[in-house]
């Protein structure tokens, strides 16, 4: 009686899923009248804008998650060893981000940085895109340092430094040989989440005014029919591989960890 | 080992800080500041001086009309989401499902939850926009239609229903470690004390839930007040939902005052700030009990 309770319970839950899922699928494929056809998904890959856009999400994610890495990765490491009394305060700042609304850092952006400010980055289009790629960093800071956090718990840093100090080992050495590799897999998985976040950002890229994919896709919406419904698709087959990344590599974790 | 004399503490300046310099650095400059500028905006009038008038500005029937519907749809849609993703965590956790199902519901949930912004809009005009699966399906099955009974996608139901989207699955992710740390010794002292199952949930699990679920309650709310991409997306500006407003505000499209849009960011904060207050207090408090 209670296991088939839960069956139905999830049943239902799953079918609220997958409903849009499915109409969304539909709907991008029904382009052709009458008959399911790939139409919309060859006029999406064909247009020009749509590779222009999606590249320059790609790009300003990878460079999101080498900045947030190199942000991110020292600055856990060195609270946990050094400034222990800190990790509240620290932690507290990057959930931030959470509280608060993207919309509100972004405004803050644009009247702190415009062009008549002390540090006019929205003046240049290079100024521009790394303000846009520090926004990105500042939205994925949150899962980024949540798993890195996480990924330094399970290991013993203080004995890691110090033997790697022993040896005769500098800051950077020990950073990039012995901490990185050892928490690369909770590195993995906030790049991976960043990488879902940058990818369909809408709301600092429009507002930043760069020809990101969010906004593309949202400017298709208002002018067509089947083709935002194959991007979306796209999308969230982007986001379904993100996650699915982050599994296996978790997966792949369990076996590579040492006993202890 | 206590006899040896420890080394006399050589005296050096700490340097320990200058490690979270960079990340100082960041966090104010692309957080802290940004957000403080729009704060201290708020209070100021054009010509810099302090003022409450931009705050005053807020209380207009059109805005607070906007403040209203946005917490209106805030609340039903974290509801909901609670009360759904409860149900299927529960399910999961404590229903007797095979063990196998847990991992993928959890992988699902973190897909989904992350699903949000435009694509997830496009995703429910498919299913229930007026030629949306759904629609279409109701149409031709029973016959009702719909946009005769009084719904469109770009309502306060349509907007709910679409957020409900990804706060299920959030919750089921924030929920399920909170299931699992209910201890099974608990429910069995309960049953040896005469309690029946739903009293073990009125009186023990519940009460043990409770910050966690009013916790998980208000960072869904925050979720969904901030959300701007989806609602674009979906109704443009015909629904002005706060981060609507603002959004057409910062564009330069309404509003002709620009310290009228700090105030309106500034409410935002506020709403989400305590929405978040109460989450950070209670989450301290649940883990109290979550060992």
């Amino acid at each position: 009686m209670k296991r088939l309770f839960a069956w139905a319970t999830l049943i239902f839950g799953m079918g609220y899923f997958i409903l849009p899922l499915v109409g969304l699928t539909e709907f991008s494929l029904s382009m052709r009248r009458g008959e399911y056809s790939f139409d919309a998904y060859a006029a999406v890959l064909a247009d020009p804008r749509f590779r222009e856009t999606f590249s320059y999400s790609v790009v300003m994610a990878l460079l999101t998650i080498v900045f947030g890495v190199l942000l991110v990765v020292p600055t856990a490491y060195w609270v946990r060893l050094k400034l222990p009394g800190l990790r509240p305060y620290v932690e507290f700042v990057t959930l931030l981000p959470l509280v608060i609304p993207a919309i509100v850092i972004v405004f803050g952006y644009i009247r702190l940085y415009n062009t008549s400010s002390w540090l006019p980055l929205t003046g240049s289009l290079t100024g521009t895109n790394l303000l846009l790629m520090f926004g990105y960093a500042t939205l994925s800071l949150p899962y980024m340092y949540r798993a890195v956090d996480t990924g330094l718990r399970t290991i013993d840093v203080a004995t890691l430094t110090e033997a790697a100090q022993s040896l005769g080992a500098g800051w950077v050495t020990i950073l990039a040989r012995v901490i990185m590799p050892n928490v690369l897999v909770a590195v993995l998985s906030g790049a991976f989440v960043t990488f879902a976040i940058v990818i369909g950002e809408f709301t600092l890229a429009a507002l930043l005014n760069r020809p990101a994919f969010g906004p593309y896709l949202q400017l298709m919406g208002a002018n067509r029919a089947y083709e935002p419904m194959a991007l979306a698709v796209i999308a969230f087959g982007i986001t379904w591989a993100c996650m699915g990344l982050i599994q296996l590599v978790t997966r792949f974790s369990k076996h590579t960890k040492a006993a202890r | 080992m206590t006899a040896l004399p420890a080394a006399p503490p050589r005296r050096r300046l700490p340097l320990n800080w200058l490690g979270i310099v960079p990340f100082a650095a960041f966090a104010l400059l692309f957080l802290i500041l940004p957000t403080m500028n729009i704060v201290l905006g708020a209070f100021r009038n054009a010509a810099g001086e302090m003022t409450f008038d931009n705050v005053r500005g807020l209380f207009t029937p059109s805005i607070l009309a906007s403040y209203w519907i946005s917490i209106k749809i805030s609340v039903a849609s974290s509801l909901l989401g609670c009360v759904i993703g409860f149900a299927m965590a529960a399910a999961v956790v404590l229903g007797g499902l095979p063990k196998w199902i847990r991992s993928p519901v959890l992988t699902f949930s973190g897909v989904a939850s992350n699903f949000a912004g435009v694509p997830l809009a496009f995703a429910f005009m498919a299913t229930i926009g007026p030629r949306g699966l759904l629609t279409l399906w109701l149409m031709d099955q029973f016959g009702i239609n719909l946009r005769a009974e009084g719904f469109t996608i770009l309502s306060f139901w349509g907007l709910t229903i679409t957020y409900v989207f990804f706060q299920i699955p959030l919750m089921i992710l924030i929920i399920t470690p909170a299931l699992d740390g209910l201890k099974r010794e608990w429910k069995e002292a309960a049953n040896i004390l005469g309690a029946t199952t739903p009293q073990y949930w009125r009186m023990v699990a519940l009460p043990i839930l409770f910050p966690s679920l009013l916790g998980t309650f208000a960072l869904l709310f925050a979720n969904a007040f901030g959300a701007v991409a989806t609602a674009y997306a979906l109704t443009g500006s015909s629904l002005s939902i706060v981060p609507i407003l603002l959004f057409a505000q910062i564009r330069g499209d309404v509003l002709q005052d620009p310290h009228l849009g700090y105030a309106l960011a500034f409410g935002m904060i506020v709403v989400t700030g305590i929405a978040n207050g109460i989450y950070i207090w209670l989450r301290v408090r649940s883990e109290r009990w979550l060992k």
